[in-house]
């Protein structure tokens, strides 16, 4: 395999990572926190209309795990496509 | 003691700290300047980001306002905190591996242009400098108010701190002085919050008070309680908010596509050594902003439960004393407008403007309950009590009942968040000018002692401007926020992500696009704001969107335009699609 052809997988890989977790981020911030919370707040959690819940804590929560997330996979990334900067 | 002896021991050590801490790391060189080498750790550098980040707004007004806009508070929640994962994915490794100086550097570069460079600058500035001028303010409305000094002395002192560590240290000083001022502003965020917490619910940490029942018996949830009191009230339910659906869904979109493009937080990823750090930098970030940001709506359901049970109904003559205090300050009044000694808290403004003390010589008319009497005209409603939303942060210690130090911490924590924000924002100014203006377009030849030199000249008559501006605010100081976030959107955001995600961009599409969405975006703006606020109502937006989510309409524009504009045109030259091949592998 030459030296292009391993960067061109690195970046669709990339590119893929990217749209799967910026759709969660959509959904749970303007999905559950916006556009789905007057219907999820028929819906409880403790004293939290859930709702509620997503647009003022849970969204917040999910987007600390998403960049965590992020950079667990792309950190993997690096390693198996040789571009880590350790080898540098 | 009181809480202005506690005030000035707080306000005096913290300070003596960040001075410290300048002294310890005065910059050498540009790059020290500039972006303290870029050797910072990249947990060292999520906890300055989060106080660069985190301003006098967030810190003294965000929690009040929610208080008074219940689930529309979500904008500013979401916002100013899902932009991150945006600044994380999209943005921060990509400029890491840049690896220049500044946001200008990049847009200059990536499309080969000293025109596009300049139009960056701009920006820049005219975002940098609406925003410092609220910082300096609240250094000198916290000065006002906690330790009776002067709003103009409050800003002096404030500048001579700033000026101090952000022109000896550049990039270096301010970051080792952001780590302090988080740990300072945290601090003072959380402790009210938790003894708040504790009075209310019985639990300790805020961010699950909030969804527990109440202690007083009833075994009633705290949010089910306020929703109801807001129903007894008149109130829209605490829960549901009043804004229209796609007003909060293009207000949340505007700041946080802001938030991604904000210069000054951009920058601070230029600091860290590697790509990776840049990424997990970011997240270190996030969690440290997002303590502060999950406790705010907690302590914004507690101070309005703790209003609404206080004063509403409630004889004026068995007010504790906090309510005397805040009313000499022209932040709280009492209008008896049906003359029955009791408060009696409605939905809509009590009275025109804000209330403006009436005073017989020194002192101040009490009336019929000992009430201070002010000139204003009353308004047609039930409502009589005039609240303003600031005070919902610095007076809940007091309307709490705990004690002296902890509202002194208040002071102090109010102060680290405006300084952090107001030096990094200064250096964007300071860099802008030294690197991207005079470096760039003026004097290529420039020494590094020079150019540093010029980079602290900058700094200075930033500081300088930026406390002009903070005691004589201009007018629509109020509207910053709205400016600076709606532009950051409009303009800087597409370029960028264009810029590393469409090598094909050329730098007349790039170019035509940021300045279709900065003229629409700041027409808007403008018009709304400052030329016409009497048209300022729903009916009369486009689309139902509020001057504060226009920018989501400016970036959407600078995406459409720059697309179209680009076909015309030939593509870039080789060697910045090369460039631009180079910054997406991190090796």
């Amino acid at each position: 395999m030459t030296q292009e052809k391993d960067l061109k997988g690195y970046w669709k890989k990339n590119l893929q990572y990217l749209s799967i977790l910026l759709s969660i981020w959509f959904t749970v911030s303007y999905g559950f926190g916006i556009l789905l919370a007057p219907w999820l707040n028929n819906f409880k959690m403790g004293g939290f209309k859930l709702g509620f819940w997503f647009a003022q804590q849970g969204s917040i929560y999910v987007f600390v795990v998403l960049i965590f997330i992020y950079v667990y996979l792309m950190n993997r990334l690096d390693m198996k496509f040789g571009v880590n900067e350790e080898d540098a | 003691m009181d809480v202005q002896v506690w005030t000035y021991i707080l306000v005096g050590i913290t300070f003596a700290l960040y001075i410290g801490i300048a002294i310890w790391s005065r910059a050498g060189s540009t790059s020290e300047f500039y972006i303290a080498e870029g050797a910072v750790n990249p947990l060292t550098n999520g906890m300055a980001t989060a106080a660069d980040w985190m301003s006098a707004a967030s810190f003294l007004s965000m929690a009040g306002l929610i208080s008074f806009m219940g689930y529309d508070g979500t904008v500013y929640l979401m916002g100013w905190t899902g932009g991150y994962v945006l600044l994380a994915l999209l943005l921060a490794p990509y400029l890491r591996k840049f690896g220049k100086f500044t946001v200008p550097d990049f847009i200059g570069d990536r499309y080969y242009s000293n025109t596009a460079r300049t139009v960056a600058v701009i920006c820049a500035l005219i975002v940098s400098f609406t925003y410092v001028a609220g910082q300096m303010r609240g250094v000198g409305l916290v000065f006002s108010k906690f330790l009776e000094v002067d709003i103009f002395w409050g800003v002096i002192i404030g500048m001579a701190i700033v000026f101090f560590y952000a022109v000896l240290g550049g990039m270096k000083g301010i970051t080792y002085t952001q780590v302090a001022q988080y740990c300072v502003l945290i601090f003072a965020f959380m402790v009210p919050a938790f003894f708040i917490s504790m009075q209310l619910t019985g639990s300790p940490i805020p961010q699950i008070g909030f969804g527990s029942t109440v202690t007083d018996g009833s075994g009633m949830y705290l949010l089910d309680k306020l929703d109801q009191l807001h129903t007894e009230l008149g109130f829209a339910e605490y829960t549901s908010g009043t804004k229209s659906m796609q007003d909060v869904f293009f207000i949340t979109v505007a700041l946080m596509v802001g938030t991604a493009g904000l210069p000054h937080v951009i920058v601070r990823f230029f600091t860290v050594p590697k790509v990776k750090d840049a990424r997990i930098s970011v997240g270190y970030a996030l969690i440290f902003i997002a303590i502060l940001y999950t406790t705010a709506p907690a302590i914004a359901v507690f101070a309005r439960t703790n209003l609404i049970e206080t004063v509403s109904e409630q004889p004026y003559e068995e007010m504790p004393p906090w309510f005397s205090t805040w009313e000499e300050t022209a932040l709280l009044n009492w209008v008896d407008k049906n003359e029955d000694g009791i408060i009696n808290y409605a939905p809509g403004a009590a009275i025109v403007g804000a209330p403006d003390i009436i005073r017989d010589g020194l002192d101040i008319r009490r009336g019929a309950n000992n009430q201070v009497m002010i000139s204003n005209e009353v308004t047609a409603n039930n409502n009589e009590l005039y609240v303003d939303r600031d005070i919902m942060v610095l007076a809940n210690p007091e309307i709490a009942g705990l004690p002296a130090w902890v509202a002194a911490l208040v002071a102090a924590g109010g102060l680290a968040a405006a300084l952090s924000t107001a030096a990094g924002l200064l250096l964007v100014i300071s860099t802008s000018v030294s690197h991207d203006l005079i470096k760039k377009q003026f004097n290529k030849d420039i020494s590094d002692k020079a150019e540093l030199r010029y980079a602290r000249i900058a700094a200075a008559v930033a500081v300088v401007v930026a406390g002009y501006f903070g005691i004589n605010p201009p007018g629509f100081v109020a509207q910053v926020v709205a400016i600076a976030f709606g532009l950051a959107a409009a303009s800087f955001f597409p370029a960028i992500i264009l810029g590393i995600f469409y090598k094909k961009m050329n730098k007349q599409g790039a170019l035509a696009g940021m300045i279709a969405g900065l003229i629409f975006t700041l027409a808007y703006i403008i018009f709304f704001k400052i030329a016409f606020p009497e048209l300022n109502i729903p009916e009369n937006w486009w689309f139902g969107i509020s001057p504060e989510g226009i920018g989501t309409f400016g970036m959407l524009i600078n995406l459409v335009v720059a697309l179209s504009v680009k076909s015309f045109y030939p593509d870039p030259p080789e060697d910045v699609q090369e460039m631009v091949e180079g910054i997406r592998y991190p090796r």
